[in-house]
């Protein structure tokens, strides 16, 4: 607890840059991943089309395209952006798998009333295709929020700051609470966005609950490939 | 795009072959690397998986083991083991499969999982023994989500194997860090794009591996694909 508490004001400035880095590409990979499920689960042809490219995009490996990104965009490869960008590519890719099942999970006859009550297309697909499809999309939004803060560490063997330089500075100077300072730290920000995605879903899908959808993903990630 | 065709000349370079850093070594170091870590966690994962999914018990702790993991970031298992018992691979090779076990576990329970119960009445109404169940029912219709399992696995410790050089481990980090270290961008780009190859290699690999083993039965008794949703309507709404 020593270097804990000796070094609090390092760690406070690493959890902000961690979650500046990370959230962001949560946020951006749920809404991009919006309009990518939509045209992925309206035609016949582009479901495995869409879904193909994804699993294509989630095959290449973090470190190296860390490396890479800033070819194509012309940062600097420190540059956290490039961190965030390819995060949220993975978090897209995904994403956009649990979106089109949650749209096409939808019931035929609900979209046909709500049709035949009278709502246009644009607003039937806000106010019931959406929500409807929420408890498959959160499962989803669990796992990419999981995964992009454990993986935001990596960018640290670049000099990218996040909890990851826990990792790298307590192996250069050889201090073992350090680096389990990162591990604990790491953990602890999932389980929080967790539970805050959880408490959020009870609240915007108050006619849910969503126990059951998260263990399907792990059998959604076997066959994220199978498109 | 100039790096691009720079990082293409320095993998084809010959001066870049034959040493123990050499473009051969470390591309077979880091397949080998991969191999073994994706089989040993297979060792480890496969019977729980089946145990957890002919059973049926014991799922809750799998799943919430599975979602525990992908939590833990890599990198600082790797390097606090790294700490504790030396650098070298032995660290890499520990926290990989750690990392691997997870997805190989989630597709062996889930493949059992998926199978009609129907099917696995009527095993047993045949009379076979509860081994036969597993081993002629269970097993042959579980393989597509397991070899799933399996291909995840495999992608995701291609490209964390990439860390295993960070500790001395090997493999085809050594370009990444020795890159970064001289602002070498060719070198480092180098090394990234034949990871990715490999990724992507494994990838075809397994692709073609998980439609293979569906046995042939299935596939002759699946009717083609259709949609239970019918899309005509949604002309109409604009």
């Amino acid at each position: 607890m020593t270097w804990v508490l000796g070094n609090l004001q390092l760690i406070g400035q690493l959890v902000l840059a961690h979650l500046a880095t990370a959230l962001p590409a949560i946020v951006l990979s749920f809404l991009l991943s919006i309009p990518v499920g939509w045209v992925a689960n309206r035609f016949h042809w582009s479901r495995g089309f869409v879904l193909t490219v994804c699993a294509l995009l989630y095959a290449i490996p973090s470190l190296p395209l860390f490396l890479v990104l800033p070819l194509f965009i012309g940062t600097s490869i420190r540059d956290s952006i490039n961190v965030t960008i390819s995060l949220t590519i993975y978090g897209l890719a995904l994403m956009a798998r649990s979106t089109a099942d949650g749209l096409e999970s939808v019931d035929a006859d609900v979209t046909q009333s709500a049709t035949a009550m009278g709502f246009s297309g644009w607003s039937r697909f806000w106010r019931v295709d959406l929500p409807l499809a929420g408890p498959v999309l959160l499962a989803g939004l669990r796992v990419v929020s999981v995964s992009t803060i454990s993986l935001t560490t990596v960018g640290a063997v670049l000099g990218i700051g996040s909890l990851g330089s826990l990792f790298t500075d307590g192996f250069q100077r050889n201090i073992p609470e350090e680096i389990l300072t990162g591990i604990v730290l790491t953990i602890a920000i999932a389980i929080l966005i967790d539970l805050a995605l959880v408490a959020l879903g009870r609240v915007l899908m108050p006619w849910t609950r969503v126990k059951h959808a998260s263990a399907s993903v792990d059998r959604d990630l076997s066959r994220l490939a199978m498109a | 795009m100039n790096f691009f065709a720079e990082a293409i000349r320095w993998i084809f370079d010959p001066a870049h072959y034959g040493s123990y850093d050499g473009v051969d070594v470390r591309t077979l170091q880091h397949v080998l690397i991969s191999l073994a870590v994706v089989a040993a966690a297979a060792v480890i994962a496969i019977p729980l998986g089946y145990l957890v999914g002919h059973t049926g018990r014991g799922r809750g702790v799998a799943v919430a083991f599975s979602g525990g993991i992908r939590a833990l970031p890599t990198l600082g298992l790797l390097i606090l083991i790294a700490l504790g018992i030396g650098i070298g691979l032995e660290a890499p090779f520990i926290a990989l499969v750690v990392l691997a076990i997870p997805s190989i576990l989630a597709g062996a329970y889930s493949g059992f999982e998926a199978i009609d119960r129907h099917t696995i009445d009527a095993a047993r109404a045949v009379g076979m023994t509860e081994w036969q169940v597993v081993g002629r029912v269970e097993i042959p219709l579980g393989l597509p989500l397991l070899i799933g399992g399996l291909r995840l696995a495999a992608l995701q410790v291609i490209a964390t194997a990439t860390l295993a050089d960070y500790v001395g481990g090997g493999g085809l980090g050594l370009y990444l860090f020795r890159g970064l270290k001289t602002n070498d961008y060719p070198q480092m780009l180098a090394g990234s794009i034949i990871v990715i190859a490999l990724a992507i290699g494994s990838e075809i690999v397994f692709g073609i591996l998980q439609r293979l083993v569906v046995p042939a039965g299935v596939v002759a008794g699946q009717s083609p694909q259709l949609r239970v949703k019918s899309s005509g309507f949604r002309a109409t709404t604009g």
